[in-house]
């Protein structure tokens, strides 16, 4: 489990109230753990601002809604974290 | 004010987009029907639109910040209150202040002032979507020349 998964699943947490332990890595924000897309403005804001990054959600929806990615590239938390890393990193690079 | 059009503030007094802040004035109307119910021999401004002048500060702020490209939806409120009670023909004072641009959403920090003592502040949550249509856009130019804001100079 990463570093960034940990983190990502604290922002959850607390900002949904869901038991900690109900959130895992293979756990799909939407499907599985019921995050609307008003409640995920909240948890966005809180990524936002803890990993200093900007999710690209508007991008990332148009793709969904175009065919071109699913909602588990995106939703599915171990893969959330992973695109949190990539932009993490983009930054410093 | 202007109660009955929802149009809650009367002058964009300062905007400053490098700094990401605005701030704006409004005249709590002496009479409305409003204060018929709200409340009966005790009218009172009702929270609930200090609020609002609180979201359309911040508001026209993004608006201004994105060139009149796009339209804030007021999603959430975090951390309003309501200090102390406001009365009508009361003169207001608002600051807004965008403290996060993300990707589809913004949030900002707004504050009402009277006499220079802090009566509400909120947070707010916006959502950033395509205007509806150009006659909404287009009424958007005239409110905001209204407010006296730079509408075509903000609209290049």
């Amino acid at each position: 489990m990463s570093a960034t998964f940990d983190k990502v699943a604290d922002i959850i947490a607390e900002t949904c109230d869901i038991p900690r332990e109900n959130i895992k890595p293979e756990s799909h924000a939407i499907n599985d753990l019921e995050i609307d897309s008003l409640d995920f403005l909240d948890i966005a804001f809180a990524i936002d601002k803890t990993f200093g990054i900007k999710l690209p959600l508007e991008q990332w929806t148009q793709e969904v809604n175009d065919g071109k990615a699913t909602t588990d590239q995106y939703f599915v938390l171990n893969n959330l974290s992973e695109q949190i890393d990539k932009l993490i990193a983009a930054k410093g690079a | 004010m202007r109660f009955e059009y929802f149009q809650m503030i009367d002058r964009i007094v300062a905007l400053d987009l490098p700094g990401r802040s605005v701030r704006s004035v409004g005249l709590v109307p002496k009479s409305s029907t409003i204060f018929e119910g709200h409340f009966p021999n005790y009218p009172l401004m009702p929270g609930a639109f200090l609020l609002e002048c609180m979201a359309q500060t911040a508001g026209w702020l993004l608006i201004a910040l994105n060139g009149f490209k796009s339209m804030p939806f007021m999603a959430g409120v975090k951390d309003a209150k309501f200090r102390s009670a406001v009365f009508p023909g009361d003169a207001l004072e608002f600051e807004g202040r965008v403290v996060h641009e993300g990707s589809g959403y913004a949030v900002g920090e707004s504050k009402g002032r009277r006499d220079g003592k802090l009566v509400c502040n909120a947070q707010i949550i916006f959502t950033i979507m395509p205007f509806p249509s150009d006659e909404f856009r287009g009424a958007l130019f005239e409110w905001g020349e209204r407010l006296e804001l730079p509408v075509k100079e903000l609209a290049r």
